[in-house]
């Protein structure tokens, strides 16, 4: 008798992975279906993916997603990455701090989004990709930090000793040492911060100005006016992109520890 | 510690700490102020009014024509329907993710890493696109209706814009999340303790009880906690796979700062919202602490 | 200034933490070491070694008292401004580097040119014979190469101490030997002080010129391998290294010392009052009841391939060991009554 296996685990399994990639299959494939109505199968095709390929408003949606998710993660991991060195060893108040930083990962985001709103508005800061930048970077800093701390604390701290040992004072051994161990973390925690930033509704729903709606809030509000093949198209390659990201990201993060 | 090591350690906190404080925190305490205000003026807000607990008073109750105060049940079923929904897609989450979780610990390293990545992927994918993969999936017109209509002898069903519909987005938005606590527990368990408790003469099913789910227990209020916040306030399930009549506080809030604009009624929603959050949260800490004093 | 010892430790002393919970490490630990000595601290587990050896390396700074390195006060420099070198337990080899870059770290961090970083790693490499993995990454060597690369990369530099944290206790015990006839001549070649940190008191007593034992962050006792062995001061010491024999006895004060079954010694001196001899039990020998000092019960007999052991009791119960090295002296019967003999240099009188 194998004590892990229990019964029935491996069919509950199977059952929640159907539950969870058979959405996303259906939705590709219909992004791939010919007619228009999208119930009706006829045929193959990558007309709708060529539209939103001229679609000016899904243009513009992208560029707006791609320069806020591309500001607020690199902002985001600078941070994080500064909070992660301080972070690394105990002081008083460590675990308060560590709380603080991640904050945005407890706190309901549409409370947050209101909430950010409220504070932009009663400050006379007007909406729009600024505000937007500002408000991802906050909530994007425990994404990049996560990675970055995990990375740190498998780091063991002789290496660092070692290059000091060895002449090398604190700058020295940060770049010669320390940033080359860290770097898959940092990388991990950057592309997690950008997908997370780059997937973000709810925030720039409420922060967006005109002229700068983000894709997700461009995908909203198309759905909410009606399904139509191009949302289907547009939506599968905003998955697509996720699960490459995610997946480099899981790579980064186990790369040579 | 040096006090160059403080100062040091102090700088490198200072752009996080500031900005999660100021672009956080400080919104936050704002809106706590603002739900005690009025609506009014350019920007929704009457920053002069007196401060007053009216916004709160009219989750429950709202003033007749003759002044009286009487009972006004709609937020309040609204709020009910929002803690129901939590819990019962936290139960659902809890059913689906015990055996995925205990399953997966049993695999060898590398079935282990591909069932992360695999159960990690979904959480990070956006959320409103998989709840529209729903949308399109539970349609009217599509395949999946009819087929359940086929063989569904009551009458035509509706699938979508229901409270059911809602629970299955639900559910499937924060699977992940109880999937990946319970995972780290199963992980880390050892498995001779079963071999102990079947020694000392545990059934299979006593020895799931009084040895696994004890240890087990921490995960499993992690879990909860993680798929039980989010849900209270979610907002797009509901808005994309629920109908009007099955709103949560989510759409409460976005619908007092969209289109009715009334903010400070908003902002005292969303204050209900936290405080619940911290209740619960709370509650976590407290049974926590007990159990580590036990 | 060309006398000045390699390192002098002046009344160190070290806690960690603060206020009550603080743990007291080392307690006014003073020191001298020699150029070109092999000096080994030894000592259980948990005694300060490796916390003396960080702080001579400048990882911990001290809370009192004072550090040189050849002369010069280093007690507040960081660790790349002291001119010592160490080999981590764990070798703390980078993972990201070559073994020729690992070596050559401290070359390029001190500003040397390119080809002289090149040339001095390959000597250090070719020290340890590892040039023919100048290319390769630690994560694709073994242990003891590993080892090998750590040590090259201490000595490149050519630092004037080499500072050894239990270098050794991860390999195997015949890798272990290797090494340590390795690391005795590599040591006398490159001519410098090796401060070595280890709980094995064989490795210590064969490797080194002067051993300092530390119990509980104080030195005991420091001296050459051999005066530790024969003449242990404290019974801490006596009981950490080897076998020892403890015998309770009383110190007379006619002069002389009552032993157990009240015969007398004529020596070793001691201050009245109740003493603790120790004996090796190489240093005891078997003899005909009644003509020895004591007499005794022969409990049991072993051969051990190139010396008899024989444990007896004493007449206070105590145990006493006697390792007999000639194999051909009479076999006495088991159960037997038997007499000892103790000379008087060998027995060792002991403090707590
Ligand atoms: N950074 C530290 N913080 C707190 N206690 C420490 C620290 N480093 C060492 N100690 C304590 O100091 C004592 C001596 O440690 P160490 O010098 O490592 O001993 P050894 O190397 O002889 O085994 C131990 O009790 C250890 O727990
Ligand atoms: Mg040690």
């Amino acid at each position: 008798m194998n004590l892990r296996r229990f019964p029935a685990t491996r069919e509950v399994s199977i059952a929640v992975l159907a539950f969870l990639y058979i959405p996303v299959v259906v939705l590709t494939a219909y992004s791939f279906n010919a007619n228009r109505t999208a119930t009706v199968w006829t045929h193959a095709s990558f007309d709708w993916y060529a539209r939103i390929l001229t679609n000016p408003s899904i243009q513009a949606a992208t560029w707006n997603s791609i320069v806020l998710a591309t500001a607020a993660s690199i902002a985001a991991t600078g941070i994080a990455l500064m909070a992660a060195l301080a972070t690394r060893r105990a002081f008083p108040g460590r675990s308060t701090t560590e709380s603080v930083l991640n904050l945005p990962l407890i706190l309901p985001e549409i409370v947050v989004a209101v909430a950010t709103l409220l504070l932009f508005v009663s400050l006379g800061i007007s909406l729009g990709l600024g505000a937007m930048i500002l408000a991802h970077t906050a909530f994007c800093i425990p994404f990049a930090y996560l990675p970055i701390r995990a990375r740190l604390d498998g780091l063991s701290g002789s290496y660092e000793e070692a290059a000091q040992d060895l002449y090398a004072n604190r700058f020295r051994t940060f770049r010669r040492v320390t940033m080359p161990l860290l770097w898959p973390g940092v990388m991990a925690g950057f592309t997690l911060a950008f997908v997370t930033s780059l997937d973000d509704f709810l925030t720039s729903f409420f922060l967006s100005g005109p002229g700068t709606t983000t894709l997700p809030v461009y995908i909203f509000s198309a759905i909410r006016a009606g399904i139509t093949p191009e949302i289907n198209a547009i939506s599968t390659v905003m998955l697509l992109i996720s699960i490459l990201l995610v997946s480099l990201s899981f790579f980064l993060g186990r790369l040579r520890r | 510690m040096t006090s160059s090591a403080t100062v040091r350690r102090g700088l490198l906190l200072l752009p996080a700490l500031a900005i999660i404080l100021l672009l956080i925190g400080l919104p936050l305490g704002l809106m706590g102020w603002v739900s005690l205000l009025q609506k009014g003026g350019s920007s929704g807000v009457d920053w002069s009014a007196p401060p007053s607990i009216g916004n709160y008073l009219r989750l429950v109750w709202e003033e007749d024509f003759d002044g009286t105060m009487i009972l006004n049940p709609t937020y309040l079923v609204i709020f009910l329907r929002s803690v129901a929904q939590a819990a019962v897609t936290t139960f659902l989450c809890l059913c689906l993710g015990l055996p995925v979780a205990l399953w997966m610990a049993g695999l060898s390293k590398t079935g282990r890493n591909v069932m992360l990545l695999l159960i990690t992927i979904p959480f990070w994918t956006n959320l409103l696109v998989r709840n529209y993969a729903w949308l399109i999936i539970l349609r009217e017109d599509g395949w999946t209706a009819r087929a359940v209509n086929a063989v569904w002898p009551f009458g035509p069903v509706q699938l979508l814009y229901n409270d059911v519909a809602v629970a299955i987005g639900l559910t499937y938005s924060f699977l992940p999340f109880m999937i990946l606590p319970l995972y780290s527990v199963f992980e880390k368990f050892d498995w001779r303790l079963i071999e102990a408790a079947h020694d000392l003469g545990a059934t299979r099913r006593r020895a799931l009880k009084r040895v696994v789910l004890p240890l087990v227990m921490p995960g499993i209020v992690a879990g909860s906690l993680l798929v039980f916040i989010p849900c209270l306030g979610a907002f797009v399930t509901p808005a994309l796979l629920g109908g009007g009549k099955t709103a949560m506080l989510g759409n409460v809030i976005q619908a007092q700062f969209g289109s009715a604009r009334n903010w400070p009624f908003g902002a005292a929603v969303s204050v209900v919202l936290l405080a619940i959050m911290l209740v619960v949260m709370t509650a976590m800490a407290l049974w926590r602490n007990r159990r580590a004093a036990a | 200034m060309h006398d000045d010892p390699a390192v002098s430790i002046e009344h160190v002393s070290k806690a960690f933490g603060r206020g009550a919970t603080a743990v007291h490490v080392l307690h006014d630990v003073s020191v001298t070491i020699g150029r070109r000595e092999f000096f080994t601290l030894l000592g259980p587990s948990g005694c300060g070694k490796t916390t003396l050896l960080r702080l001579i390396a400048g990882f911990e700074t001290a809370d009192s008292g004072l550090i040189r390195i050849d002369g010069a006060d280093v007690t507040d420099a960081p660790p790349f401004r002291r001119p010592v070198n160490t080999v981590f337990q764990n070798y703390a080899l980078f993972p990201h580097m070559t073994v020729e870059q690992n070596v050559g770290f401290a070359l390029e961090e001190q500003g040397l040119p390119r080809d002289q970083i090149r040339r001095r790693a390959g000597e250090a490499l070719e020290m340890v014979r590892m040039q023919s993995f100048a290319q390769r990454r630690p994560a694709e060597l073994s242990g003891g190469q590993q080892q090998r690369v750590a040590l090259a990369r201490a000595l490149a530099p050519r630092p004037k101490v080499l500072l050894l944290d239990e270098p050794l206790s991860a390999l195997d015990l015949k890798l272990r030997k290797e090494m340590q006839i390795e690391l005795k001549q590599l040591q006398s070649e490159a001519g410098i002080t090796f401060i070595f940190v280890t709980h094995d008191q064989e490795e210590a007593l064969t490797l080194s010129d002067r051993v300092a034992v530390m119990q509980s962050g104080r030195i005991l006792q420091m001296g050459p391998p051999r005066s530790i062995y024969e003449a242990p001061t404290h019974r801490f010491v006596a009981d950490f290294i080897g076998d020892i024999n403890l015998i309770e006895g009383e110190a007379l004060a006619s002069g002389g010392i009552r032993l157990p079954g009240g015969a007398t010694l004529p020596g070793p001196a001691a201050a009245p009052g109740r003493v603790t001899l120790a004996v090796r039990p190489e240093r005891a020998k078997i003899v005909p009841a009644g003509s020895g000092v004591i007499d005794a019960t022969l409990v049991h007999s072993a051969f051990l391939g190139t010396a008899m052991l024989h444990k007896l009791t004493l007449p206070d119960g105590a145990s006493f060991l006697i390792r007999e090295a000639d194999l051909s002296a009479p076999m006495p019967e088991r159960g037997g009554t038997v007499g000892l003999s103790l000379p008087v240099e060998a027995l060792q009188v002991l403090q707590a």
